[in-house]
């Protein structure tokens, strides 16, 4: 028996088969498979999810001013795709474990990051947003994929773990990745060790239809979602852009995985409405009119129009929220100006858990180097 | 005292580790009910269940990159590489992850994990697992590379590896995997000797043989003929390549005057490379010749019926002593 490639599949891109709960108009709908995980979400949740967005959006505006006037020297955007990263990561608890990409600036964001650990990497400081188990969320991840085996053996941990009262753990792992990623081996490797092992993790793949200048399609002739099952995992795709679905869809998930059932897989079908980075121009490579069809289905304006309806918010409620957003921006700003560099001889602290001879040796070396010019300075 | 095949002795180091430490899992492909392709984890699934002797799936960068989280969790992995030259579909997770991760989080998160890569050639293997990538290793800061030329080392310094907060790649010369030694099972670490230390095998004074892994014994047997020619070598085994203990490799050198280096890896920009330099830098002055490496050739490892034209043997590296010691050699009035 052969199994030809189904040319009925639709294009990666298409966006009209995915599971919602707030339609791009800002309608409030039904969906069978995402109802039961949404019953008691009210206005003031849905406040929050809508506030954490804007300081997403806000956040992510001052890290693209602050690149472009020189004081990061890089920065991933993630505008459009705050939903997807605030409505999965707010349905998370704070024992479990995160290991996201470096466009998870939202995600960050509800786990708890600091202003100050916002922009350290990207201004070249810091490698990483400090201490992952204060968060329970790892730095960014710069190798695409890489960091989804990490859940995957995290979650594997977790299986062999006891909660202090001698129960089973249910804490679970969670990778997050581009749909660039999902062509990476890692990735699919990743996919096969979680559903032999049946470990709790969960796959939550932002599918924003651009790996740099690559189109999804380049990844994958057929949606993302799609692959999961042939590996033993269950999948959702979920309109990414809309903050509802992704909190139902991971809260699914989260709870397939807390009671043993195993890995699940989201695919959130969003769209990187600006560069893939600071560094990158796509109108090299993208139609303009592909983006403005996006800007109708933007994540925030959607729950705004709901949230109004509903009485749940009036231009005063909004204009607290936005102040509150810039007030945080103003601060990660403060941080970025005020950052101050560590002493050099710092590069060789954490090479290493344990001395290493060779290290000390060019540690020494280099200390007598730069003291020479303190000597010359006198 | 007990014979041990090295093997035994790593088998036995797992099993100790495994007992002492409810941290430690080992991780690799037939490493369950087979025992591992060299039976080195034989027994260790019966005696420690499957929740901590991990048959995984066939795919090294998963296992690796497991290994990575399960380091996150507080775990201790002890990853079996099945061959050497598997080691490269692995090398991102290697290099990119675990090798940073304690730098790139400021010594928040630890990988304490052991990468045990059964190693080198020698045994008329097929294609692919006869490699000695030590070198990539060794050019990545953040990792301790070790290789073991004995089950007494075997055995003492796979359990300081696994011990380490550091990430030790751990070479296990397949050679050597049957060859018997002397083994104290009780030994205790705390009296061992580091496993950054080198360890001079034989002693001598006309010029000094460094090497590692099953090149140690290649070298003992050259030292021995060599005894017979009126030659005193020493040799040492630098058991870890990263960091080099140059502190008893430069005093040796300063002693003889002379050095030659060996090992079965290509030699450019190989362990011997290094070395060699570092030598140079420590004791040019006390030199009475250049250093002189003897390597495997700067090829593809060769097919096995060839490989003992590229392995170094005796002759091989008593050639390179007389060169070191400026008597007729194979390259006398040869111009390289």
């Amino acid at each position: 028996m052969a199994y030809p490639p189904s040319t009925a599949a639709q294009p990666a891109t298409d966006v009209g088969s995915v599971a919602r709960l707030i339609t791009p108009d800002g309608e409030r709908v039904s969906d069978p498979a995402l109802d039961r995980w949404a019953t008691d979400v009210d206005d003031a949740l849905l406040s929050d999810l809508y506030r954490d967005m804007v300081r997403t959006r806000r956040l992510d505006t001052e890290g693209v001013a602050l690149q472009r006037q020189g004081q990061l020297g890089l920065w991933a955007p993630s505008l459009g795709q705050e939903a997807a990263q605030v409505g999965t990561a707010r349905a998370l608890r704070g024992s479990d474990f995160v290991f996201p990409s470096y466009r998870e600036l939202g995600v960050q964001l509800v786990r708890g990051a600091t202003p100050t650990q916002l922009i350290q990497v990207w201004r070249g400081e810091e490698q990483s947003m400090g201490d992952p188990f204060a968060r329970g969320t790892a730095g960014p991840q710069i190798i695409i994929g890489a960091q989804t085996l990490h859940a995957v053996g995290y979650a594997m941990g977790i299986q062999r773990s006891a909660r202090p009262d001698g129960a089973r753990a249910d804490d679970v792992a969670v990778a997050y990745f581009g749909d660039g990623a999902s062509s990476q081996g890692d990735v699919n490797e990743a996919m096969v060790f979680a559903a032999s092992f049946g470990a709790p993790v969960v796959f939550v793949c932002c599918n924003n239809q651009w790996a740099i200048s690559e189109p999804v399609a380049v990844q994958s002739r057929f949606p993302l979602a799609r692959r999961a099952p042939a590996f033993g995992i269950p999948s959702l795709r979920i309109d990414g852009n809309d903050v509802l679905a992704g909190f139902a869809a991971m809260r699914w998930a989260l709870e397939r995985a807390r009671s043993g059932a195993g890995p699940a897989y989201i695919e959130a079908v969003t769209y990187r409405m600006g560069p893939h980075t600071t560094a990158d121009d796509p109108t090299r490579y993208r139609d303009p009119a592909e983006l403005e069809l996006w800007r109708g289905r933007d994540p925030l304006t959607r729950v705004e129009t709901l949230l109004r309806a509903r009485g749940a918010l009036d231009d005063a409620a909004a204009a607290d929220i936005a102040a509150e957003a810039d007030h945080l921006a103003a601060q990660m700003r403060a941080a970025c100006l005020s950052y101050r560099t560590r002493e050099p001889l710092t590069i060789f602290d954490e090479v290493y858990a344990e001395p290493h001879t060779g290290l000390e040796r060019q540690r020494r070396a280099y200390a007598a180097y730069l003291a020479g010019f303190e000597e010359d300075q006198r | 005292m007990t014979e041990l095949t090295m093997a035994k002795a790593l088998n036995a180091a797992l099993d100790r580790v495994l007992t002492d430490d409810p941290a430690v899992l080992l991780l690799g492909e037939d490493i369950g009910a087979l025992g591992g392709v060299f039976r080195v984890t034989d027994g260790l699934l019966a005696g420690h269940g499957a929740a901590r002797v991990i048959d995984t799936p066939l795919a090294e960068s998963g296992i690796m990159g497991a290994a990575v989280g399960m380091a996150f969790r507080g775990f201790r992995p002890v990853v079996e590489l099945q061959f050497d030259g598997f080691v490269y579909p692995a090398f991102d997770q290697i290099v990119c992850q675990v090798a940073k991760m304690h730098y790139r989080t400021r010594g928040a998160v630890r990988m304490p994990l052991t990468v045990r890569v059964p190693w080198a050639g020698g045994v008329g293997a097929a294609e692919h697992h006869s490699e000695s990538p030590e070198a990539y290793f060794v050019h990545t800061s953040g990792l301790r590379v070790v290789a073991v030329s004995n089950p007494a080392d075997a055995y003492l310094m796979l359990r300081q590896a696994i011990a380490s907060d550091d990430p030790v790649v751990f070479f296990e010369p397949k050679r050597l995997y049957h060859a018997k030694g002397e083994v104290d099972l009780d030994a205790d670490l705390a009296d061992a000797p580091p496993m950054g230390l080198a360890r001079i095998v034989r002693e001598g004074t006309d010029a000094t043989i460094v090497t590692y892994g099953a090149q140690v014994t290649t070298a003992l047997q050259a030292a021995t003929a060599a005894e017979d020619d009126g030659l005193s070598l020493e040799v040492i085994d630098l058991r870890s390549l990263s960091p080099v203990d140059y502190d008893t490799v430069a005093a040796s050198v300063r002693k003889t005057g002379r050095v030659v280096i060996t090992h079965e890896a290509p030699g450019e920009a190989g362990v011997g490379a290094e070395v060699s330099a570092g030598i140079t830098e420590r004791c040019f002055h006390h030199l009475e010749a250049p250093p002189v490496r003897v390597t495997g050739h700067d090829i593809p490892y060769p097919p096995a019926k060839l490989e003992r034209h590229h392995l170094p043997d005796l002759d091989r590296i008593l050639d390179a002593v007389d060169r070191v010691l400026q008597r007729p050699n194979s390259l006398t009035g040869v111009e390289l």
